[in-house]
């Protein structure tokens, strides 16, 4: 059964999608796995508002962006630290609140030093079709999400089912020690790809030194990296094989590239490395001009990564009675 | 059999070629059959296998002597196509812009070109790329070309094109490097239909040239 409007679009920002967790089934069909580009925050914000995991919520790229609370509605904003109001008062991130009809969300669009995206999750789930086993929003295929494209002014944000026992979950902040090392200059750990013959002995490690940017070619498929030049010992043709966000390609002119969300689910330019799963949370809150590391690791550690990211998600989240009256004072 | 960071494994194999293809597409086809804990998805490209997997549910070690299994026992898929989808395609002219040099390039007219790519059927290797673009070979000998030099940033939705010894159409409008040689109406992909591309990996494929009476009407030049 519907929930009814939840929010409305006010300004919709530069980038404001629908994402959930993606879609792996229709990777054969040449569809990305898309879904949030951070899928760690969607996740925290969905359980901060006592949604299901593979919930829809919105992803929004730092901009200013604002929303009208259209009926009392448990909210939790997460992913970047940026600078967002609730009314007049300062919006607490990562925390849950309680919103009321008529209260506004504004996101400034000031960044603090670092990040790029952050997530809008409502109790009760944001409703739109399911479209290939996902209601992620696929841009450029102009499916799922709302009508296949970005929120814009006036858009309503419709949940999908009422939320229950909305005020016992108010002021669960997610404790900032259950978190991944979010932060300016992230390091990404990663392990070898497949195709070290096509490359310099000392490729691996001349990477890991490398300083990196994340160059203007970055978007939801992918960031160019600069900085360095990865060496290719000689021509290496591959004939198009199954990749996944994360992977580490490396194009003939040697510029790697990071694959990110949206990537396509095949590609044909040799792969230097893999960066761990959990890590692409990091890189999901980089921008253009931003800075990173590579950091090569072995199997065990990814692994190890991984188990981190599981231990976190599953973290007790306590009411806290100072950010109880915050997150119900709404200003 | 490699791994790909620490939730996936490829299955590379040589040589890149029908039976390969085949044996690629029965092996996902068992993968997937297995219904085994911890495996995510099975992919299949036209010379690989890509097998995602959750690590702390299923250990690599596992996963490779289960495939090792596989590998060891499996049949390929059959030769002969299950289905054959007829495509209409409209050659040349604006349709196709790079008929005329691909034909200059191979020796060819461009009437032999149309001839040798509707003279056979082929085989949909794997859809990749885009939602929906069906890499479809062998091609003709007589047709290899290697990719264009320039990539095209956008290239017309319905685009039927060659390039390394494949052809291929384009489902949406998207940068290409193919060389464009002709353009159907067919609708290559459609989120809403299941499944959601028009051809999926084994299904045959075969061209014919559409009668060209209509671009004068269209006023095209």
């Amino acid at each position: 059964m519907s929930g009814g409007p939840g929010l409305r679009v006010v300004t919709g920002g530069l980038l404001t999608t629908v994402q959930d967790q993606g879609r792996l089934g229709a990777l054969r069909y040449g569809v990305p796995r898309g879904g949030a580009m951070d899928r760690f925050a969607l996740f925290a914000a969905n359980r901060l508002v006592g949604n299901a995991p593979d919930e829809a919520g919105l992803e929004i790229l730092v901009s200013e962006v604002c929303f009208e609370v259209l009926q009392p509605s448990l909210l939790a904003l997460t992913g970047a630290p940026i600078e967002a109001s609730w009314n007049d008062a300062p919006l607490p991130l990562w925390t849950t609140i309680l919103a009321r009809p008529g209260d506004q969300i504004y996101l400034t669009g000031k960044r603090h030093g670092w990040g790029a995206r952050s997530y809008l999750a409502l109790a009760g789930g944001v409703e739109v079709p399911v479209v290939l086993g996902s209601r992620g929003t696929h841009l450029s295929g102009r499916f799922g999400g709302l009508a296949g494209r970005v929120l814009r002014s006036g858009d309503l944000v419709m949940l999908r089912q009422q939320p229950s026992d909305p005020l016992r979950r108010a002021g669960q902040p997610w404790p900032p020690a259950a978190r991944p090392a979010y932060g300016a200059r992230p390091r990404l750990r990663f392990t070898a790809g497949p195709h070290q013959r096509c490359f310099g002995a000392t490729s691996i490690e001349a990477l890991a030194q490398a300083e990196l940017r994340v160059s203007d070619h970055a978007n939801r498929m992918g960031y160019r990296l600069e900085g360095h030049t990865v060496e290719l010992t000689r021509p290496c043709s591959l004939p198009s094989l199954g990749v996944l966000p994360g992977v580490i390609q490396v194009p003939p002119d040697g510029k790697p590239v990071l694959l990110m969300a949206d990537a396509q689910p095949t590609g044909g330019y040799p792969i230097i490395g893999v960066v761990c799963a959990p890590d692409l949370d990091l890189a999901a809150q980089l921008l253009p001009g931003d800075s990173l590391q590579l950091q090569p690791i072995g199997e065990e550690e990814a692994i190890e990564a991984r188990r981190d990211d599981a231990r976190w998600k599953a973290t007790p989240l306590e009411p806290d009675d100072t950010i109880a009256q915050l997150a119900l004072a709404g200003g | 059999m490699q791994p790909l960071g620490e939730g996936a494994l490829l299955l590379e194999c040589t040589p890149v070629d029908t039976l390969t293809n085949r044996l690629m597409l029965a092996l996902a086809d068992q993968v997937t059959a297995l219904d085994l804990p911890g495996i995510e998805v099975a992919l299949p490209a036209w010379s690989s296998l890509l097998v995602l997997f959750d690590p702390l549910c299923l250990t690599r070690t596992r996963l490779e002597a289960v495939l090792t299994a596989l590998v060891r026992e499996v049949e390929p898929a059959p030769a002969r196509p299950a289905r054959v989808v007829d495509i209409q395609v409209r050659y040349g002219g604006e349709d196709g812009p790079d008929l005329p040099e691909v034909a200059a390039r191979l020796g060819l007219s461009e009437a032999e070109v149309i001839a040798l790519h509707t003279s056979q059927i082929y085989r949909v290797m794997m859809i990749g790329f885009a939602p929906g673009f069906p890499y479809l070979g062998p091609l003709p000998a007589a047709l290899d070309l290697p990719r264009r030099s320039t990539p095209r940033t956008a290239v017309p939705a319905g685009s039927v094109a060659i390039a390394a010894g494949m052809t291929g159409i384009y489902p949406d409008r998207l940068p290409g490097g193919w060389h464009l040689i002709g353009r159907t109406e067919a609708q290559m992909f459609d989120p809403l239909r299941d499944p959601p591309t028009l051809v999926v990996p084994g299904d045959g494929v075969r061209f014919n040239a559409e009668a060209q009476g209509r671009r004068g009407a269209e006023g095209g030049e």
